[in-house]
C-alpha cells in the first residue's frame, strides 16, 4: 500500500501550488503513473478519497494518466514498447536499450479556483 | 485557473535521499539496502554477513518493521549497533526515517550500515533511500516464479541473494527458469545462491560486498 505514500506526495504538491497561487479550491488534479511503477489504480484512489479530506482538494477529480512503457535501441535508435521480461530491440535485437518513459510518479497539473 | 506542476511525486523522499547520499559520502560509509519478504530470512541473512565481515569492517544496523524491537534486540545481542525504525503501518522505509535513524549511529566509526528494509517485494522499490545499493533476498520456498509476479523489485536490485539454497531438494523451484527471468529483468545482478542458516554460499556474497564496500572508501580517502 505504498498508494498512500504516493498519494501524500501528490497531494501536498498540490495543496502547495494551490495556496502559492492563491487559490481557495482545487476542482481537479492530474498525473502521470508509468506502468512500470506497480501503483495500482484502485488503491491510489482509495488513498486520495482518505487522504483529500478536510483539505481544500476535498471535492477534487484525481485523473491519472497511465504512462506506456517505451524503450529506445542505443545501437540502431528504433524506439518500441518496452517488455521488461524480453527487453531486446526488435528491430536489431540488440540488448543495450534504454528505458525513455514508464517508470513516471509526476503530479502535472492542477485546476483551481 | 489552471496551474502547471510538473514535479515527481516522491520529490520530498528524493530530496532528502540525496542529502543521506551526501551524509554517508562524507562519512565513507557504504550503505546497501535488504529487501525481501517476510520470512525469506532478512536478519539471518544480516547475521550471517556480520559474522562474515566483522572482522575486517565496522557495522551497524538499521532494522525497519512495522511494530517491535525483535529483529534490532537479535543484531544488538551479537555487539554490533542496531537502530530499529518502527513504520507505525507503513510498508516500505523512506529517506527521512533512515534520516532519523542514522542520526542515532556514529557514522565516523563505521565502515558499512545494513538497512533491513520492511518485509514486502513492492512498496520498497519506489522509494530512494540515498543507500549506495539495493540488494533483494528471493528465499527458494517462496517459488522461481516471483519475478514474474513482482518485476520491479529485480529490476532495481544491484545483486540477488537467492537464499535458503539448503532447502532446493523439497521444494519444485526451477532454478534455470529463476536465473532465465532474472537475467532478462535484470542482466548485471549477479545471483548468490546461499543458505545464511549455513553458511553455505555466504563467502560469495561476502567478496561482492567487500568489493563494493572498498570502492567507497577508497573514494573517500581521494577526496
Amino acid at each position: 500500500m505504498h498508494e498512500m505514500g504516493i498519494c501524500d506526495g501528490i497531494l501536498s504538491s498540490a495543496l502547495r501550488a494551490a495556496e502559492d497561487a492563491g487559490a481557495r479550491r482545487i476542482t481537479r488534479i492530474e498525473v502521470s503513473i508509468g506502468e512500470l511503477t506497480e501503483v495500482v489504480d484502485e488503491a491510489l484512489r482509495f488513498a486520495f478519497e482518505t487522504l483529500r479530506r478536510g483539505t481544500m482538494a476535498d471535492q477534487a477529480e484525481l485523473v491519472v494518466n497511465l504512462v506506456q512503457a517505451r524503450s529506445e535501441c542505443a545501437d540502431c535508435g528504433a524506439a518500441f514498447r518496452h517488455d521488461r521480461f524480453d527487453p531486446k530491440c526488435p528491430e536489431c535485437g540488440s540488448y543495450v536499450v534504454r528505458l525513455t518513459q514508464g517508470k513516471e510518479l509526476r503530479i502535472d497539473a492542477i485546476d483551481a479556483e | 485557473m489552471r496551474i502547471d506542476i510538473a514535479k515527481d511525486v516522491l520529490e520530498h523522499n528524493d530530496a532528502l535521499a540525496e542529502e543521506n547520499r551526501r551524509v554517508f559520502a562524507d562519512a565513507g560509509v557504504f550503505v546497501v539496502d535488504l529487501m525481501a519478504s517476510p520470512g525469506a530470512g532478512k536478519t539471518t541473512t544480516i547475521l550471517a554477513t556480520i559474522a562474515a565481515l566483522r572482522d575486517r569492517y565496522r557495522i551497524a544496523v538499521i532494522e525497519g518493521d512495522v511494530a517491535s524491537r525483535v529483529d534490532a534486540e537479535k543484531i544488538a545481542a551479537h555487539g554490533i549497533p542496531a537502530v530499529q525504525i518502527n513504520t507505525g503501518g507503513a510498508c516500505h522505509l523512506e529517506s527521512a526515517m533512515i534520516r532519523r535513524a542514522v542520526e542515532q549511529l556514529d557514522l565516523g566509526s563505521l565502515d558499512l550500515v545494513i538497512v533491513e528494509n520492511v518485509g514486502n517485494l513492492v512498496c520498497p522499490t519506489e522509494f530512494d533511500l540515498g543507500e549506495h545499493a539495493k540488494v533483494m533476498i528471493l528465499s527458494v520456498p517462496e517459488g522461481h516464479d516471483k519475478p514474474y509476479k513482482y518485476p520491479g523489485i529485480f529490476e532495481i536490485s544491484e545483486a540477488v541473494i537467492l537464499n535458503k539454497y539448503d532447502t532446493l531438494p523439497v521444494f519444485d523451484f526451477d532454478e534455470a527458469e529463476f536465473r532465465s527471468v532474472v537475467g532478462r529483468l535484470n542482466p548485471r545482478a549477479p545471483i548468490f545462491p546461499m543458505s545464511a542458516k549455513t553458511g553455505e554460499g555466504v563467502a560469495a556474497w561476502a567478496d561482492w560486498l567487500s568489493a563494493r564496500i572498498d570502492a567507497v572508501k577508497g573514494g573517500a580517502h581521494d577526496a
